[in-house]
């Protein structure tokens, strides 16, 4: 086992697959000579070179779209979005073509893709580039989608990603790359649609799925010191999404707070909270919590900016809610 | 297609102490603000992404001198300081709006990548490469509306900057198509620094000069130096005249360099030193300063107490700033519907 940062176990992960499948290339702005915005491709240019690896002009929706086209065919991209705000630009070559080939061929036709970025809030970015994108494409049928908070979890489903023969659009955090963690020496993969229980508790279940995992654990730590055992679920996998995993930490728990950093109304969160409220309905002992981002754009000003977001407060607050303790 | 006369420039041209000094204190001014800038976001006072706008202040401020913004209007994207500030904007205003304070331009909602000022007529500080260039546009086709549907006279023109790197994006060759086929008084002005973020031109682009690309959609390029304040005053009112009389749109290639980094986090090692000397050699502040000075425009001491002048303006915009008020949690609310 090493310990070594997201970045570096997503830099593992392409360069894994880039060995072994010589049909795997990547493409994106700042990927090759400046070896990626936020480093996770360095060094592939050098090792790989052209057109294995790609820089890029500017143009969001001609290379996501010409990575359709070459998936279509049989080659294996990972598109880089220097940010998932970017990526709203390409939007229509991910939902209407990726998403889309495969069940209007009538099932001829596949799209092996992988987009990827960091996506949700950094910091002093303001409205534009700070935004949380997952639930446009967890919209999408014909999209897989999946989120890693650790650097066990970035390099394991990274791997499967690019094997599977789906669009997978994976979701990563500017702030989560430097977050460091174990990661085997031998070769694993993690499969897409299984959540992870975090931390094993009994009396309250917190899921959330991406960034905001670390923060749901320091939230469960701040309720053990409460007398609070809480359970954290990660979902890992949005789409498709391992309900089963979120039921059964439900039913012992019988309580459940979501947790996620995207906007509230018709938000990924807000899915998953009617998935409980349905299907848990008569384990549940109160209402289903959602701890997301006020709805509000983002604000420049750090301390409004804090304040729109989840936080360890909110987040205690809501199970302290479920639990009745206020 | 009416072509566009642009004079060569030697020396001052044409113009006046006048008209001239105004241009330096404002590039001055921009320098000095950029380099204090630069020097809070060391103190933290200042977060995120900051895009520095030295070395290009003579593209900014000699083709905003050639607008009236009481008609005209003026779109860039995120590195606006320098638009901002040539459009008229208080430094204060500005300044405080990097403070993220409640005083700034934008209420401490869009920090220094969006700057406004609706009444100066300065639609911002766009964030997204390329997005505000259909945007101009728009701008633009509201002028050409009002002028041929509400019978008003002279409705003015709309000046698009943006950058090399946005010219590859499809909102940039969608927009000009468009202004083209629907007569548009708008100027659209590639920034061309040469670089986007760490990639240089012609790493990314079919052809390194940009005005070729005005033939395919039925309009004038032009190229002008972008390094010197006078050439780009002249080239942007003989285009603006042009616009004015014929409402057709124009795309102009600024050539120019940035000296900083992409941002403030970015240690610019794709480029050689030898390079940024050699424009730095070229510099739009020393440029306007020798010619008026060998024109006897100017002396070492009038340019000193211009300087002292300027430092004491910015001074006082960092001490507005540090001054002003956080925003109250509650606005967070606020600015999202009318
Ligand atoms: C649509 C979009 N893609 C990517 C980015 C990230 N980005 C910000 S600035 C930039 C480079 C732009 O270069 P250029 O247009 O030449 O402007 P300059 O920074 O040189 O002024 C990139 C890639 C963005 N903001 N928007
Ligand atoms: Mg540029």
């Amino acid at each position: 086992m090493a310990e070594i940062s997201i970045r570096d176990a997503l830099n593992q992960a392409l360069d894994e697959e880039m060995a072994r499948d010589e049909r795997v290339f990547i493409l994106g702005e700042e990927v090759g000579e400046y070896n990626g915005a936020y480093k996770v491709t360095r060094g592939l240019l050098d090792k790989y070179g052209v057109p294995r690896v790609l820089d890029t002009p500017i143009a969001e929706l001609g290379f996501t779209g010409l990575a359709v086209g070459a998936a279509t065919v049989g080659l294996r991209p990972v598109v880089e979005w220097m940010t998932f705000n970017f990526s709203l630009l390409a939007l229509d070559q991910v939902i209407n073509n990726a998403a889309k080939m495969r069940h209007m061929s009538g099932g001829q036709l596949s799209v092996p893709i992988v987009f990827r970025g960091p996506n949700g809030p950094a910091e002093y970015l303001s409205s534009q580039h700070s935004q949380a994108l997952q639930s446009l494409y967890v919209h999408v049928p014909g999209l897989k989608v999946a989120a890693y908070a650790t650097p066990y979890d970035a390099k394991g489903l990274l791997k499967t990603a690019i094997r599977d023969d789906n669009p997978v659009v994976l979701l990563e955090s500017e702030l989560a790359y430097a977050w460091t963690g174990e990661v085997p020496d031998e070769e694993y993969t993690i499969p897409l649609g299984k959540a992870d229980v975090k931390r094993e508790g009994s009396e309250v279940t917190l899921i959330t799925y991406s960034k905001p995992v670390r923060m749901v654990m320091e939230a469960a730590s701040e309720l053990e010191k409460l007398g609070v055992d809480a359970e954290v679920v990660d979902l890992r996998s949005l789409r498709p999404l391992d309900e089963e995993a979120i039921y059964a930490s439900v039913r012992k728990t019988n309580r459940a707070v979501v947790v996620d950093e995207s906007w509230p109304v018709a938000s990924f969160g807000s899915h998953v909270a009617w998935l409980i409220s349905r299907n848990c309905f008569d384990m549940l002992d109160a209402q289903v919590e959602l701890v997301s981002s006020e709805d509000v754009p983002m604000p420049y000003n750090h301390t409004l900016e804090l304040a729109v977001q989840p936080s360890v407060e909110k987040i205690v607050a809501a199970a302290k809610r479920v639990l009745y303790m206020e | 297609m009416a072509e566009v006369e642009v004079q060569t420039v030697k020396g001052v041209g044409k113009h006046k102490k006048e008209f001239l000094l105004p241009l330096l204190r404002q590039m001055q001014l921009i320098r000095r603000f950029e380099e204090k800038s630069a020097q809070m976001y060391g103190l933290r006072k200042i977060g995120g992404f900051c895009h520095l706008y030295n070395g290009q202040e003579a593209v900014a401020v000699g083709a905003l001198s050639a607008l009236d913004l009481t008609k005209d209007y003026v779109l860039t994207a995120y590195r606006d300081h320098g638009h901002a500030i040539a459009a008229g904007m208080d430094p204060k205003a500005v300044m405080a709006e990097l403070y993220g304070k409640i005083t700034g331009c934008s209420r401490g909602k869009g920090g220094s990548m969006h700057m406004f000022d609706a009444q100066r007529h300065f639609l911002g500080g766009n964030g997204i490469v390329g997005a505000q260039i259909p945007m101009a546009t728009g701008v633009a086709f509201a002028q050409m509306y009002r002028q041929q549907v509400m019978d008003r006279k002279d409705t003015g023109v709309t000046l698009c900057f943006f950058g090399d790197g946005a010219i590859h994006q499809g909102a940039f060759h969608e927009s000009l198509n468009l202004a083209a086929v629907w007569n548009l008084p708008a100027v659209y002005i590639v920034e061309n620094n040469q670089f986007g973020m760490g990639t240089a031109v012609k790493r990314v682009s079919a052809v390194e000069d940009f005005e070729v690309k005005a033939t395919g959609y039925r309009m004038p390029g032009i190229t002008l130096d972008g390094m010197n304040v006078i050439a780009m005053h002249d080239g942007i009112k003989a285009a603006v005249a042009q616009v004015r009389e014929d409402r057709t749109p124009v795309l102009i290639d600024a050539k120019t360099y940035r000296y900083k980094g992409h941002s403030m986090s970015d240690p610019a090692k794709y480029r050689s030193r030898d390079e940024l000397e050699a424009y730095q050699e070229q510099d739009p502040i020393l440029i306007l300063k020798a010619v008026m000075s060998d024109a006897g425009m100017i002396d070492d001491e009038e340019y000193k107490q211009l300087d002292d002048e300027i430092r004491m303006i910015v001074q006082e915009a960092v001490d507005f700033a540090e001054s002003s008020d956080e925003p109250e949690l509650a606005t967070m609310y606020e600015d999202i519907y009318v």
